[in-house]
């Protein structure tokens, strides 16, 4: 908690409000404690992530979210448990926002036995059912229709809970977001659908491939939906723009789309350096990096430097904490490789 | 017992699973208020209601995702797709999403649903509505596939593949639709996995799924009265899981296998039990198996090439009786 020892109301509904409403305002000190500290461990596990692959720990792709945190942070901390994650192959931050142990995370990374999926997924698929993150698709779009289906069943059934959809900019150019956004219209589905726009597709800036400024929001009017446009650098405003969108959703009031602007530091996937990117832009985010601006944010509203750092220095140290673990892990065992391809836990497909 | 067809199968079988649990929902396009383009769902829609009976756009992404996503939540849903040809404009779903996600997320995530789908020529429809696609499921692991040839079949493999707890492909043949069978009163419930021995013989085996069992029949009888060649004929039934104790059971009585497939040539479903054969029988054979297929060719439309693309009666005649006497 922080020095002065206020605690927030939260979920006032003020929506928008400015920091002069105080700490009482509609998000309230322990939801900006939990948001940053949310971005900073996913800052700091990607890092670590980062560095354990240029120690060659951690094998095959993987697809950093680092500049991305706010994006993460903020929709999860607006969920309730029960609600659904659908991720795509960037899919470690929203993975670990729902709470998901970062040893778990990094020792899929690192194709360990201690790892998520036990090393049969890998970092483009973590999946935790018991956190509600229902796995991290790697075929663009795949998800989108899939997160309906999952809303489907909560219409259906009465459930209250929301399927929650994550994907890139470059997911809005590919059939399957189109036949979703319909579908989860047409049936007015309790579904969120998130587009992180990082202003690149892969390698390509997206506005070279897309025929209008904004990807996702102004496709939204072919849907009947509004368009929303949020900074996604600032947690507060990813975290009120989550909140309006899953209100709506649990009321009936069926999907919404919401595209977050932000920048991913890093490039496309691990064998990217991004040299695609003109000289300076990068610099120009990193001024408007999510975690800096919510630092300043905490400060604003009259948390300590000490109660930072001590959120600083508690990541770090769990960090480090799951990296020896994972290290110390033994590989999957040989005996995976045949088990849960069916239902009875096995591969066979003959008598 | 009653008199019924393959397309009124289609669903009292759906109706059969849809009245037994409250979380079988089915959907496709134009399945409910119009009964199916084949009519083959006709009357759910009115039992069921809209909420259960879902009419779809014509999405067959949003169709196949949205019941992947149903099924790993708590719902058993039957999806249709119009026509086999169609899984090509799905097939994400259906070679990346069902059958893998159990497998990668270690068995957290379960998928348990029915893909439905006509499939199959004799329509004259041409080369992208009449395809026999059951080999591109049957390439999948983590799927199941089935092709009934019956009535019966049709509703006892349904209720199997409902409630089985995997991802099922079920391929429904669109000229047996019409076809009449006798069928049990009350529920029926088949198994997946299991083949059937439709007509027992001792001089060669006959494998056969689908349109080409009642082909494969006719044949028998005619070989049978013209040659005196007694086939026994195997109604495959599934292809994933494959019941090769049937299948193998059968080529070591008679000592002599052919296959009669649908599909072009090339990896059909008869090339893989042909070659288990050879692994596992091969001592058994009096003779090199036979595979009896369509050519390695797009289906043409017009009817006296369709006719002679797919393998018909006397083909299958002449082949077993011309390899029968070499």
């Amino acid at each position: 908690m922080a020095k002065n020892g206020a605690r927030a109301s939260g979920g006032n509904g003020a929506q928008g409000a400015s920091i002069d409403a105080g700490i009482n305002d509609d998000i309230g000190e322990d939801m900006r404690l939990t948001m940053y500290r949310l971005q900073v461990e996913i800052r700091e596990s990607e890092q670590r992530a980062f560095d354990l692959f240029l120690q060659n720990l951690v094998k095959g792709t993987s697809h950093l979210s680092l500049g991305q945190e706010a994006v993460a942070a903020g929709f999860a901390a607006a969920m309730k448990p029960g609600d659904l994650s659908f991720c795509t192959y960037r899919g470690h931050a929203h993975t670990l926002a729902r709470g998901v142990p970062i040893e778990k995370v990094l020792g899929e990374l690192m194709q360990r036995d201690n790892g998520l999926m036990r090393g049969k997924g890998g970092s483009m698929h973590l999946t935790s059912a018991e956190h509600g993150v229902m796995g991290s698709y790697a075929i663009i779009g795949a998800h989108l229709p899939i997160a309906c289906g999952a809303a489907l069943r909560a219409q259906y059934k009465g459930d209250s809970d929301v399927a929650v959809c994550f994907f890139g900019d470059g997911t809005t150019n590919i059939g399957a977001f189109h036949e979703a956004l319909n579908f989860a219209a047409v049936w007015k589905l309790p579904v969120v659908f998130v587009c992180e726009n990082n202003l690149y597709m892969e390698y390509t800036p997206i506005s070279e491939v897309t025929a209008v400024e904004h990807p996702a929001a102004d496709r939204a009017a072919a849907y009947g939906l509004e368009r929303i446009i949020v900074d996604g650098n600032d947690a507060d405003a990813v975290y009120r723009a989550a909140r309006t969108a899953y209100d709506k959703a649990r009321a009936g009031g069926g999907p919404s789309l919401i595209e977050c602007m932000t920048y991913r530091h890093s490039g496309h996937s691990r064998a990217d350096p991004a040299k695609y990117r003109p000289e300076g832009e990068l610099d120009k985010w990193k001024e408007r990096d999510p975690i800096k601006i919510y630092r300043e944010r905490l400060r604003q509203f009259g948390i300590g430097d000490d109660v930072i750092a001590q959120i600083d220095v508690d990541v770090k140290r769990r960090v480090d904490e799951a990296t020896e673990k994972c290290k110390a892990a033994p590989p999957p065992s040989l005996d995976l490789l045949t088990t849960d391809v069916y239902a009875d836990g096995g591969f066979a497909w003959r008598n | 017992m009653a008199e019924l067809t393959y397309r009124d199968a289609v669903a009292r079988g759906i109706a059969q699973e849809m009245t037994r649990d409250p979380d079988v929902i089915f959907l496709g396009e134009d399945v409910g208020k119009a009964g199916g383009v084949f009519k083959a769902t006709v009357g759910l829609y009115e039992q069921f209601g809209p909420r259960r009976v879902r009419d779809c756009p014509i999405s067959e992404q949003a169709i196949l995702g949205a019941a992947m996503g149903a099924a790993m939540t708590g719902l058993k849903p039957i999806a249709e797709i119009m026509f086999s040809d169609f899984f090509a404009v799905c097939f994400d779903y259906i070679a990346n999403e069902f059958p893998k996600s159990r497998y990668m997320s270690n068995g957290q995530l379960k998928c348990p649903l029915v893909v439905r789908t006509g499939n199959g020529a004799g329509s004259r429809f041409g080369a992208q509505h009449s395809q026999s696609v059951e080999n591109w499921a049957m390439m999948i692991p983590g799927l199941k596939v089935v092709a009934p040839s019956t009535p019966r079949d049709v509703i006892g493999l349904m209720a199997a593949a409902v409630r089985d707890p995997d991802p099922v492909i079920f391929f429904e043949h669109k000229s047996l639709y019409p076809v009449k069978g006798e069928v049990p009163d009350g529920e029926i419930v088949d198994q997946l996995g299991t083949a059937k021995i439709v007509r027992p013989g001792k001089d060669a085996t006959i494998l056969a799924l689908a349109l080409m069992v009642p082909r494969a029949l006719a044949a028998a009888e005619k070989l049978k009265a013209e040659h005196g060649i007694d086939c026994e004929v195997v109604d495959v039934r599934s292809l994933v899981p494959l019941d090769t104790q049937t299948i193998l059971g059968s080529v070591g009585r008679t000592h002599r296998l052919f296959t009669v497939e649908e599909n072009p040539r090339l990896c059909g479903w008869g090339a893989e039990i042909v070659s288990i054969v050879a692994d596992e029988a091969f001592y058994d054979l009096d003779g090199p198996p036979v595979r009896i297929t369509t050519p390695h060719i797009p289906l043409p439309a017009a009817d006296i090439l369709e006719d002679i693309a797919l393998p018909n009666v006397d083909r299958i005649v002449d082949r077993v009786h011309r390899s029968m006497s070499s």
